[in-house]
């Protein structure tokens, strides 16, 4: 079960993250964290959640970069959310002695069984994404799960069959969907706007993708200066009727 | 990462052990070791303790201990697999041989095929064992053939010394050529030691923070803010610091106490002293544990984690 899928799904589950719209809001983890509390890998236990050290096993989270260009020192922020990428040549899958790891044949989601897994870690080394959250309480490790309990619901209507980090997010940064199928919506984002992956040189070929910002717009010194205001001084000159009678009687 | 102390005292413990056995068994086979029932028992005794505890001790870092037999199942795939298997496999051949030598006083002529098939299985446990970490390619300071180079060096260095003492405390004849096969180990570990450093330390960065992001196309990456302000369960196993502080002084007192301080004691012990022969013996031993679990702690501790770029550091 720990070998990948023979045949690479064709269906692939996944999402796309538009870094130039996010504004690390966190709804998304904490949705995250609502939904898949009570979900497929349920709870998702927090440590110490009051006290110093607080600790708990979070499927996303939204770091915050800045981008220094070194020619022009224009520096951008961009706000990086990151779960798993549900990758094709998923690692954690393969170093996985039980089995409890696995990807499904069906749409490629990465899954961890719980009832199996002996909680050794090694998938967490194994991933470079830090995709993996260890559950001390439980013993065992945790993933985003692309909200398996969710995306096929069907008591939940059709608009609400997305993650939920996607249904969620307030400025519509996440998309999701199939990113095997080349006409896919989602697809032809990706193919529209650049999209890439993270890490391209650790052989992962992960699924999800993201959409770079757009640079920003290098502007000259002499423009960056805001316009001055000019000290008019005690003159009148150019002011209205009302002003300079206002003034004459505030003169006095 | 996380030095763990029972995945320290794992490697070093069942690698001392599974190095003991394959030395038994090819020395034996060879005629360099006496077919005694006592030193037998003994010396099978000592190395499979080591085993046995460096392999329980394995198990005691997992979440769910009582689930550790699963492990067994995904040999297609994973070299933790492997290696649970490999090691548990080896008791086989190894055990009818160690039978064989401490029931039958015979260890070189009909028993000959079953040792040299344990001498072939302990390496190879030693090397799934080395596999686990040297598959990961995240780790770059783990991702390396030096890996298994030193695993499997320090398996038979370490397995060597042990025999060496237990040869002197038995006052066998054979605790010469024993020696000088340990001294020999000893110079050979010592240089794939400093190799191994040399690797790591003048390997090129495998990724950065911009090809973690993916957004060095906009300039220089630097983190401004991490996603949580405690540290989560990525930064306690994989953003482990404090080696470095003291990696070069440790990587001295490695070098020393595994390595140098063992051989000079048994060339003293040869040459120079031999009526203190056990007390040496002794000394070359708590030098060269001390030395190898520093090397250990080193080897995990020393490791960065690429997961780490995405928590500050700039190149791995």
């Amino acid at each position: 079960m720990t070998s990948l899928p023979r045949k690479s799904p064709r269906k692939k589950l996944g999402l796309v993250i538009d870094l130039d719209i996010c504004v690390a809001c966190q709804a998304c983890a904490v949705n995250c964290k609502e939904w898949n509390t009570s979900g497929h890998s349920a709870p998702l236990t927090d440590m110490n959640p009051y006290g110093k050290g607080q600790d708990g096993v979070w499927y996303n989270r939204i770091h915050s970069f800045e981008a220094v260009n070194e020619e022009t020192g224009d520096s951008q922020t961009i706000n990086f959310p990151k779960s798993c990428l549900h990758c094709e040549e998923a690692p954690c899958v393969t170093v996985c002695p039980t089995g409890a790891s696995y990807k499904r044949e069906e749409d490629g989601i990465v899954l961890v069984n719980g009832d199996i897994c002996i909680g050794c870690k090694l998938c967490s080394w194994a991933c470079p994404y830090g995709a993996r959250e260890y559950d001390e309480t439980e013993g065992v490790m945790k993933k985003c799960t692309l909200c398996v309990d969710k995306i096929y619901n069907q008591t939940l209507s059709p608009s609400s069959r997305v993650p939920a980090c996607v249904s969620t997010c307030p400025v519509g940064a996440r998309h999701f969907g199939d990113l095997g199928d080349p006409h896919s919506e989602i697809t032809r984002l990706v193919e529209a706007r650049g999209g890439f992956a993270l890490m391209p040189e650790q052989g992962t070929e992960p699924v999800n993708r993201y959409l770079p910002p757009r640079p920003k717009q290098h502007q000259k010194p002499k423009d960056q200066t805001p316009r001055m205001l000019e000290h008019k001084g005690d003159s009148t000159d150019g002011a209205g009727l009302l002003a300079r009678w206002v003034d004459k009687v505030l003169s006095v | 990462m996380h030095p763990a102390k029972s995945v320290i005292f794992f490697t070093t413990g069942s690698g001392a052990g599974y190095g003991m056995l394959a030395w038994l068994a090819m020395l034996g086979i060879l005629g360099y070791q006496p077919a005694d029932s006592a030193y037998g028992l003994v010396a099978f005794g000592t190395a499979y303790a080591l085993v046995v505890g460096g392999l329980l001790s394995s198990t005691f870092h997992l979440g769910h201990p009582e689930r550790a037999w699963r492990a067994l199942s995904q040999w297609r795939s994973s070299w933790l697999s492997r290696e649970g298997i490999v090691a548990i496999a080896t008791f086989g051949p190894t055990g009818l041989y160690a039978l064989a030598w401490v029931f039958f006083n015979e260890n070189s002529t009909i028993s000959g095929p079953m040792g040299s098939l344990g001498v072939v299985m302990s390496l190879a446990t030693v090397y799934c064992t080395s596999m686990i970490y040297g598959s990961l390619k995240t780790i770059p300071a783990w991702h390396t053939v030096w890996t298994q180079i030193s695993y499997l060096v320090f398996a038979l260095m370490t397995g060597a010394v042990l025999l060496w003492f237990l040869n002197v405390l038995f006052a066998l004849p054979e605790a010469v050529t024993v020696a000088r096969l340990s001294l020999f180990l000893l110079a050979l570990g010592l240089v794939v030691k400093i190799m191994y450093w040399r690797s790591i330390d003048n390997a090129p960065a495998t990724s950065t923070a911009e090809s973690a992001t993916g957004l060095g196309k906009l300039g220089k990456i630097r983190l401004v803010e991490a996603p949580h302000s405690e540290d989560n369960y990525l930064l306690k196993e994989m953003g482990f610091k404090i080696a470095r502080k003291h990696a070069g002084r440790l990587r001295k007192i490695a070098l020393a106490l595994g390595f140098v301080v063992p051989f000079i004691l048994i060339v003293l012990a040869l040459y120079g002293l031999p009526q203190f022969q056990l007390i040496v013996a002794t000394l070359a031993v708590v030098s060269g544990i001390t030395g190898i679990v520093t090397e250990r702690w080193l080897f995990f501790a020393e490791a960065k984690h690429v997961v780490t770029l995405y928590y500050g550091e700039s190149r791995i």
